[in-house]
C-alpha cells in the first residue's frame, strides 16, 4: 500500500514534468535542458514518431463524448544504460522535442538528478506557461463590457 | 471499338511546373512562409484544420500555401496526408467549461458570470477597407487589464438551475456513454446516424454548405427559433491515457470554438416544454461555422424530438451526404476527367434515337399527304 502511494506520488510528479514539457515549445525546452550540462545517453526504444490522436468533445459540452477530429502528435520513448524508461507525447510534429522531453522524464524517473530537473526545467516552463495563459486572460478581461445603465430624463 | 490511349505524361509534367510557377508568381517579391501563414492567416489555416479533421497548424498552413490559397485543394491536401499516419489513440473528452477563454459572449443574458467577453472579434468593426494594414505599420500590444478571475460559468447550467433546459444528456448520468458509438473515419456512414456521429460529420463539414443550410432553418424551412445561448472561443487541453503510464498526460492546448444554440420547444406527450440544445465545436476561431453547426445539429434532431420533418436541413441523409466539401469536390470535379468512351457511347445513341425520330417524322408526313 505503501509502495503504491510512493509509485503514484512519483507518477503525478512525473505527469506534472510531461505535461508542462508538451506545453511548452521545443526550444525554450532545449535552452533549459542545456544548464543540465550533458544529457546521458538515451537508446531509442520507439520512435520519435509522428500519428494522430482522435480528439474528443462532448455533446453539447457536458454530455457523451463524439469523434471532433485528429490531431498530429508525436511521440517518443527512450531508455537510459541503468534501465529506467522515459516517454514524450506532444501535439506537434517536433521529433527533437519528443526526444529530449522522453530523456527529462526518464531522467525524472531515474530519480538522482529530480532536483536539478525541476529547478531548471519544470520550475521555469511551468512560470512561461502560467504567464501565457494569465496574459491571455488579462488581454480578454480588457475585452469584458461593463454595462452602465443610462439614467432616464422626467419627462 | 475501344482503342487505349496513352499520352500526356510531358504535358502534365510541364502543367505541374507552370503550376509552380504561377504559385511562386512574381520572383522580385519574397517567398511567404508557413510562420507567416500561421501568425498572419490564422482562420484560413483553422478553416483548413476544421474541415481536413486534422488539427496541425503548420501543416495546414503549408497546404494553404500548395494549394495557392484555394482552401478545399488546401483540405484535401491535408485530409490525404492523414491518412498516412498511424492512429495512437483517442483523447479523453476536451472539457470546453475549463477553456482559457479569448471570448465568450452570450444572447440571452446580459450579466451572466464572467460578463460579456468579446476578444479578437470582426463585431463593431464597420468593414471598412483599412489603407494602413497594406504596408507594415507596427502594431501595439493587446491591452490588458487585471481579470477578476470569475468563472465562465456556462448558461446551460443557469437554465438547467431551473430545470428548463434539456440535460445533454437524457438518461440516468451514470449511465451516460463513455466512448462514441462509432467514427466516420473508420466505418461507413449509415443512416439513421447517431448524434455524435453526426456531430463528427458536421465538425468537419463545409462551412458554407452549413451556413446556407443554418440561414435556411432562419428563414422558415425547419425552423427552431433559436438564441445564440453561449459562444467561447479559447484553447482547451487534450489529455490522454497512456497505458504504458496508467495515467493521462496532457499533449498540449488546441484551439476551438464552441456554440450552444437554446431553441424554443413547446414540448410534446412525453417532454414538458422546456429549451432545446443545439450544439457546435469546431477546431481553430471560426464562430459563423460554429453557429452553423449548432443550428444544423438541432435542426437534424427534429425525429428525436417528435418535429415534423419538412425542410432540407431537417434530412440527416441529406445534410450529412452533402457536407463533406472532399467528397463533394471529388464528385464534382471527376466530371472534367475523360469520359471519352461514355461519351461516344451517347453520341451513338443519340445518332441512333435521331435517325428513328427522323425516319418517324418522314413516315408520318407520306402518311398525311397520302391521306390528302
Amino acid at each position: 500500500m505503501a509502495e503504491a502511494e510512493t509509485q503514484s506520488e512519483a507518477g503525478s510528479g512525473l505527469k506534472r514534468l510531461m505535461d508542462v514539457l508538451a506545453a511548452s515549445p521545443g526550444v525554450e525546452i532545449a535552452a533549459c535542458a542545456a544548464a543540465l550540462g550533458d544529457l546521458p545517453e538515451a537508446m531509442p526504444v520507439r520512435g520519435p514518431e509522428i500519428g494522430l490522436v482522435m480528439v474528443r468533445g462532448r455533446i453539447g459540452g457536458d454530455g457523451a463524448p463524439f469523434n471532433l477530429g485528429e490531431a498530429a502528435v508525436t511521440r517518443a520513448t527512450v531508455r537510459l544504460a541503468g534501465g529506467t524508461v522515459g516517454h514524450a507525447y506532444a501535439l506537434g510534429q517536433d521529433r527533437a522535442k519528443a526526444r529530449l522531453c522522453a530523456v527529462l522524464a526518464a531522467m525524472w524517473s531515474e530519480g538522482a538528478r529530480r532536483d536539478d530537473i525541476e529547478a531548471q526545467v519544470l520550475t521555469p516552463l511551468a512560470a512561461a506557461r502560467a504567464e501565457e495563459v494569465s496574459r491571455v486572460k488579462r488581454e480578454a478581461a480588457a475585452t469584458r463590457v461593463d454595462f452602465f445603465t443610462m439614467v432616464r430624463g422626467d419627462d | 471499338m475501344y482503342v487505349a490511349v496513352k499520352g500526356g505524361e510531358a504535358a502534365i509534367a510541364n502543367a505541374h511546373k507552370m503550376l509552380a510557377d504561377r504559385r511562386r508568381g512574381d520572383r522580385s517579391l519574397p517567398s511567404i512562409t508557413v510562420e507567416q501563414l500561421v501568425e498572419q492567416l490564422a482562420l484560413a489555416v483553422d478553416r483548413v484544420m476544421a474541415e481536413a479533421s486534422l488539427y496541425a497548424p503548420e501543416l495546414a498552413a503549408l497546404a494553404v500555401k500548395q494549394a495557392r490559397g484555394d482552401m478545399i485543394e488546401a483540405i484535401f491536401l491535408l485530409r490525404a496526408y492523414r491518412t498516412t499516419l498511424p492512429r495512437f489513440g483517442a483523447s479523453l473528452p476536451v472539457e470546453t467549461g475549463d477553456m482559457v477563454a479569448e471570448r465568450r459572449v452570450s444572447a440571452t443574458y446580459k450579466d451572466l458570470p464572467g460578463g460579456q467577453v468579446l476578444g479578437p472579434t470582426f463585431d463593431y468593426t464597420h468593414r471598412l477597407l483599412d489603407p494602413a494594414l497594406a504596408g507594415d505599420e507596427t502594431v501595439a500590444p493587446a491591452p490588458a487589464r487585471e481579470s477578476e478571475g470569475e468563472p465562465l460559468t456556462r448558461v446551460s447550467d443557469i437554465l438547467a438551475q431551473e430545470d428548463l433546459i434539456e440535460r445533454a444528456y437524457s438518461g440516468d448520468p451514470a449511465e451516460m456513454p463513455q466512448e462514441p458509438s462509432g467514427d466516420l473515419t473508420r466505418e461507413p456512414m449509415e443512416f439513421p446516424m447517431a448524434r455524435d456521429l453526426r456531430l463528427q460529420a458536421l465538425a468537419r463539414g463545409d462551412e458554407g454548405f452549413l451556413l446556407a443550410l443554418g440561414y435556411s432553418t432562419q428563414r422558415g424551412y425547419g425552423r427552431t427559433h433559436p438564441f445564440a445561448g453561449e459562444i467561447r472561443i479559447g484553447e482547451v487541453e487534450v489529455e490522454i491515457d497512456v497505458p504504458e503510464l496508467g495515467f493521462a498526460v496532457s499533449l498540449g492546448r488546441i484551439r476551438v470554438t464552441e456554440c450552444q444554440m437554446v431553441n424554443q420547444f413547446a414540448g410534446s406527450a412525453k417532454l414538458p416544454p422546456q429549451f432545446t440544445r443545439g450544439y457546435g465545436l469546431v477546431f481553430g476561431q471560426s464562430e459563423r461555422k460554429a453557429m452553423a453547426m449548432a443550428l444544423v445539429d438541432r435542426s437534424l434532431r427534429a425525429g428525436e424530438l417528435g418535429e415534423d420533418r419538412v425542410a432540407p436541413a431537417q434530412d440527416e441523409e441529406f445534410v450529412i451526404s452533402h457536407a463533406d466539401n472532399v467528397q463533394a469536390t471529388g464528385f464534382v470535379e471527376h466530371l472534367k476527367l475523360p469520359h471519352y468512351v461514355d461519351f461516344q457511347a451517347e453520341l451513338d445513341l443519340v445518332r441512333r434515337m435521331r435517325a428513328e425520330f427522323e425516319a418517324r417524322q418522314t413516315r408520318e408526313s407520306d402518311t398525311q399527304e397520302a391521306a390528302e
